[in-house]
């Protein structure tokens, strides 16, 4: 079973959000970067299914040099390889970055399997990547996954709605997005990093097909104002938690 | 509860403290307990955890210490921590992987003996397997057992003195933030604060690595830099599955790698101090909302971490290696660091009644809180912190520049084997003082001054080890020689046999002048100030409590002029203590001289000849006997020409304006060449000629912990006139002292294996029967100086030893590099061991 997982490298940002001058990207001066937690769980899935059924996971990302960092991060919980597609680091929008997957895909001298995503990316969030790459390929996908489980040549989805479950099952190769609580990723060992910094990666450098989405600029929604408000203290604030709790609706 | 975090501040008060983790908490409760009323402590971040290096901080505390002043700001914090209820007990090993180590593990050992710290002890690495049994120890040659070092929970011993303080009646406001410290008339003022101002008459700024920004506020100066330390915890492991408690194992430092391993309830927390030294501004600190940890908890830069990985995998595999053990946290967490590795502790030089207490690690915490609490309200503490002094930095060393420099350069060092006498390479030759092309023609080898570059030895002065031959030691021993040169005893004996000249730029000097000058020095110094002018006097400066402020001189030039001639390394805290006691009616003023004059030594049986070639000035003993000083003319300078010694022999100080000193070093070199004068280093002012003499250095035998009568120093009368400290010195005089300052000499230098060796200081000194000394204060003997004594040929040590051990021909022991060497007393008073009867310096 080869397993790609698609990942973005993000900022991993506090309680407040700072942009640039230019209000075109996050201020990153004192962030850390990580991938969305889909993406991780996506991860996590790939390495889990590799564990019980044999095969291979890649991961792959399209960012900048600095992106190896996330590949790197994700083979140290057990991916196998690393696929960095290189970038000068600006933001691809969802139809160019499919294509730049596809691209990849179709380079790959064997077959994949099974393609995982995060259902959407923790920054631009357009929920349409793994659609896209799916479309392109001409394979089936099922998003927003939170249960995944493998049966010979057929993939078993389920999706949590309101109602209950949706289960999808569909032939591979497919498409899956997951969502966040699919799994609980592992942190990573210390011999699993020592290992990733010894794993393949291969980089490669993408085409960018012409963009018909363009930013023009961030906006932080409005501060949320007061975060907390003092009830009371002791024991009398009993009564005022308790009309709190009546007008929240959970009592 | 008498918080404000939802209300309005106080509109004054007299104290505000700035900072609430473990130091901020610690000051504020203190001041409390000694009685001080209306505080607010503030912070801009939320309790208890505020989100400075305190919240991330790994909280372990090892007690030895090479360094007296920070062994007993740890020993005192400990003792705070175990009160507090919040201190494990859990054991300590700094473990060894190399030969240089294992000697190093030596001298913690004699550094535990000599602070009292007990029990230690050295082990083998099957015993070290033994108490951690997941270590690979292989690798290991050795470590140093410290059972009674322990974990705290620093956030929670903030908590208990916080709420302690407020019982008292203290005032919290959390989440507010400082905007403005006013100054008016150089004295603080006012808060300016996020939810409105307070005026305040002392402000105390305890804010970590933010220090130096909330300092600026006010217009001084707190110079420390925030560094990173990365920190990582791996977890859950198998072994701690069944841990009894928080931390079960000793806490291992791997000393050679520069870092550390503890267990953390189910994880192992791995520490570094071996990754690039990473700073960064205080004002650059991300906030609290923006921070995705906390501001003080920055990214994990994995790739600066690399090494460390794979150091700690091979020190503990069973953990480490494990690969269903993952990493759950990682951080650069932000440390304070400062130039010299030491606190800032104290009222800040610049501004009346603003205090720093900043650069203060989980260990020093309680009691540097406490220490600066005791400033505060007493004016000296309990701990003399002189080497924490706030007020001790130059200019250049307050700046950015300089600071990052040597952090950069110490950071790696953080568990390095530093030599006592080890150099700093960064940011050298700030401070050139005017002899310095001719001292680098001569090969002058340069040790650092209170910032100045000073000749420690001439290697142009190697001619004379063939000459004085055998009387010049050598040391085989690399330890003991390194910064060192057998040169420095030969000028020794060159000056003691004809003359030499000395660069003493590095001294502090400035001028107490006016109309109350006078009753300004009178009040400060020990000794009679009311003495004719063109008389200098020698005097201690004392504590309110009677211990050792400083030792300096002051010469009359007139009336109502007094210059004060002091060590560089403590000039700049010497000088705040004589501006902050200096008549408050404006009648007497302080000039600094430092960097307009300096000074150049000249010292010798031939040094007479010397001067009386340059001056047509009378300049012999008749007419300038010892204890005078009085201005003469060498050419077309006028020199002040002072007959005084630190050497033990004949001659003066000669203090020349700093632009004309190359002349004045030209010219006593010219005239010294047919009298064999030559140029000398500090070794000998410092070391060699001053030991021979038995004079006493500050910092050395001088500090707050021991009295003039325990120096030996109490001669003559005590004057009538008032002044700091009378009524404990007069105490003191009528007591029979705990213990007295010793000269010994070493008997028999040869160790185990057949190398000679020779201490450096801070060695215990100890009964026949190998137990240490203490004296009926607790205090226990140690080597406060070491060196050479060339011209008595014998290896000297001075120190303290209580009255059954103060006696001419005592023997005892003193304990280097893990074996004891005997030595005797050779001089229980002042007497010195050359010249007993002083006839060379006043002949």
């Amino acid at each position: 079973m080869n397993i790609l997982v698609c990942v973005k490298r993000v900022p991993l940002t506090g309680g407040r959000i700072v942009l640039t001058d230019d209000e075109r990207a996050i201020q990153t001066r004192h962030l850390g970067f990580t991938v969305s937690p889909h993406e991780e769980c996506g991860a996590e899935e790939a390495i889990r299914i590799v564990e019980a059924h044999g095969g291979s996971a890649t991961v792959l990302t399209l960012g900048p040099p600095e992106a190896e960092e996330q590949l790197r991060d994700l083979m140290a919980i057990g991916a196998d390889r690393g696929i960095h597609l290189v970038t000068d680091g600006s933001e691809w929008d969802p139809q160019a970055t499919a294509a730049a997957i596809v691209a990849a895909v179709r380079s790959q001298a064997e077959p994949v399997d099974l393609i995982l995503f995060g259902s959407e990316s923790a920054d631009a969030g357009n929920y349409q990547v793994a659609v896209r790459v799916a479309e392109a390929l001409g394979l089936p996908a099922v998003t927003g996954v939170k249960a995944i489980s493998l049966d010979a040549d057929r993939v078993r989805c389920e999706q949590e709605t309101s109602a209950g479950r949706d289960v999808y099952e569909v032939a591979l190769p497919a498409v899956v997005s997951v969502k966040e609580g699919i799994n609980l990723p592992r942190y990573p060992s210390v011999p699993g990093r020592m290992k990733a910094k010894r794993k393949p990666v291969h980089a490669a450098e993408p085409t960018r097909t012409d963009a018909r989405l363009r930013m023009l600029r961030l906006a932080l929604p409005p501060e949320s104002g007061r975060q907390a408000e003092v009830l009371g203290r002791g024991p009398e604030a009993a009564p005022a938690v308790v009309e709190m709790l009546r007008d929240i609706g959970v009592m | 509860m008498s918080t404000a975090s939802n209300g309005s501040l106080p509109a004054r008060q007299r104290v505000v403290v700035i900072g609430a983790g473990i130091v901020g908490n610690s000051v504020a409760y203190h001041l409390c307990r000694l009685g001080e009323t209306e505080i607010t402590l503030i912070d801009k971040g939320p309790l208890p955890n505020p989100g400075g290096s305190t919240g991330h901080a790994s909280n372990f505390i090892f007690p030895v210490d090479h360094s007296k002043e920070m062994t007993s700001l740890t020993l005192q914090s400990m003792r705070q921590y175990k009160d507090l209820d919040v201190f494990l007990e859990c054991g300590g090993i700094e473990v060894a992987r190399t030969e240089a180590r294992m000697q190093e593990l030596d001298r913690r050992m004699a550094s535990a003996l000599t602070w009292g710290v007990e029990p230690t002890s050295l082990l083998t690495p099957a015993e070290i397997s033994e108490l951690v049994p997941f270590i690979n120890e292989e690798l290991l040659l050795g470590g140093f057992y410290t059972p009674g070092a322990g974990v705290v929970d620093s956030l929670r011993a903030a908590t208990i003195m916080r709420e302690r303080a407020v019982e008292s009646g203290m005032t919290i406001s959390a989440n507010t933030e400082v905007l403005g410290l006013d100054v008016e008339h150089g004295a603080i003022r006012r808060v300016r604060t996020s939810r409105g101002e307070i005026e305040a008459d002392r402000v105390v700024i305890a804010c970590g690595c933010w220090s130096p920004r909330i300092a600026r506020l006010a217009g001084a100066t707190i110079p420390l830099t925030p560094a990173v330390h990365q920190m990582i915890d791996i977890g859950p492991a198998p072994r701690f599955a069944d841990a009894r408690t928080l931390v079960d194992y000793p806490i291992v430092r791997d000393m050679d790698t520069n870092m550390y391993e503890r267990q953390d309830g189910t994880g192992l927390e791995i520490g570094s101090y071996a990754h690039r030294p990473i700073m960064m501004d205080a004002d650059e600190i991300p906030s609290i909302e923006e921070s995705a940890l906390s501001p003080t908890e920055l990214p994990f830069t994995a790739a600066d971490f690399e090494l460390q990985f794979e150091q700690a995998l091979e020190l503990m595999p069973e953990i480490v290696g494990d690969e269903s053990v993952g990493q759950r946290y990682a951080i650069n967490g932000l440390l304070s660091v400062t130039h010299d590795g030491l606190p800032l502790l104290g009222e800040t030089p610049e501004v009346k009644g603003l205090w720093s207490a900043a650069a203060i690690w989980i260990k020093e915490g309680p009691g540097a809180g406490k220490t600066v609490a005791e400033l505060m309200v007493h004016g000296e503490s309990e701990i003399d912190v002189h080497e924490s002094d706030v007020a001790r930095a130059y200019p250049h060393q307050k700046t950015k520049a300089h600071v990052r420099a040597r952090v950069a350069e110490s950071f790696n060092k953080m568990y390095g084997i530093v030599h006592p006498a080890e150099q700093w390479e960064s940011d050298r030759r700030v401070k050139l003082p005017p002899y310095y092309e001719r001292e680098l023609e001569l090969g002058a080898v340069f040790h650092e001054a209170a910032g100045w570059e000073r000749p420690q030895w001439y290697e142009a002065n190697a001619g004379l080890l063939e000459e004085f031959g055998d009387r010049v030691t050598r040391r085989e021993a690399e330890w003991d020689a390194r910064w060192w040169s057998p040169i420095v005893n030969a000028e020794h004996l060159a000056l003691r046999e004809r003359a030499g000249y000395i660069d003493l730029t590095a001294f502090a000097i400035f001028d107490v002048t006016g109309s109350g000058a006078l009753d300004a020095v009178q009040r400060i110094a020990m000794r009679q100030m009311d003495v004719a002018v063109g008389r200098f006097v020698y005097t201690p400066i004392l504590t309110p409590s009677g211990g050792f402020k400083a030792d300096l001189t002051i010469m009359r030039l007139a009336d109502d002029v007094f210059r004060v001639v002091t060590g560089g390394a403590h000039g700049m805290s010497d000088r705040k203590w004589f501006s902050d006691h200096l008549p408050g009616d404006g009648s007497a003023q302080i000039h600094d001289r430092t960097n307009a004059l300096t000074t150049l030594g000249l010292w010798g049986p031939r040094a007479a000849d010397v001067l009386e070639a340059i001056t047509d000035d009378d300049v012999s003993t008749a007419a300038l006997p010892f204890g005078r000083c009085k201005p003469i003319e060498a050419g077309s300078l006028q020199v002040l020409a002072s007959r005084i010694s630190y050497v033990g022999d004949l001659g003066w100080e000669l203090h020349a304006p700093i632009e004309q000193g190359a002349k004045l070093w030209d010219m006593i070199a010219a005239a010294g060449l047919p009298h064999g004068a030559v140029p000398v280093g500090a070794g000998v002012y410092l070391t060699t000629g001053r030991l021979e003499k038995g004079y006493r250095a500050y910092g050395a035998e001088l500090d707050g912990d021991y009295d003039v009568v325990e120096a030996g120093m109490a001669w003559g009368t005590v004057k009538d006139q008032d002044f700091v400290g009378k009524e404990a010195h007069v105490a003191q005089r009528a007591a029979a002292p705990a213990a007295s300052m010793c000269t010994l000499t070493v008997d028999d230098h040869v160790s185990r294996s057949s190398v000679k060796r020779y201490m450096l200081g801070g060695e215990p000194l100890l009964t026949l029967d190998g137990r240490p000394i203490v004296d009926a204060k607790g205090r226990r003997s140690y080597v406060t100086s070491a060196g050479s004594g060339p011209s008595i040929g014998r290896y000297i040590l001075m120190g303290y030893l209580p009255p059954e051990h103060a006696r001419v021909g005592e023997q005892l022991l003193v304990q280097y590099m893990g074996e004891r060497y005997p030595v005797t007393v050779g001089s229980a008073d002042a007497t010195s061991l050359f010249d007993p009867e002083n006839t060379r310096v006043r002949s």
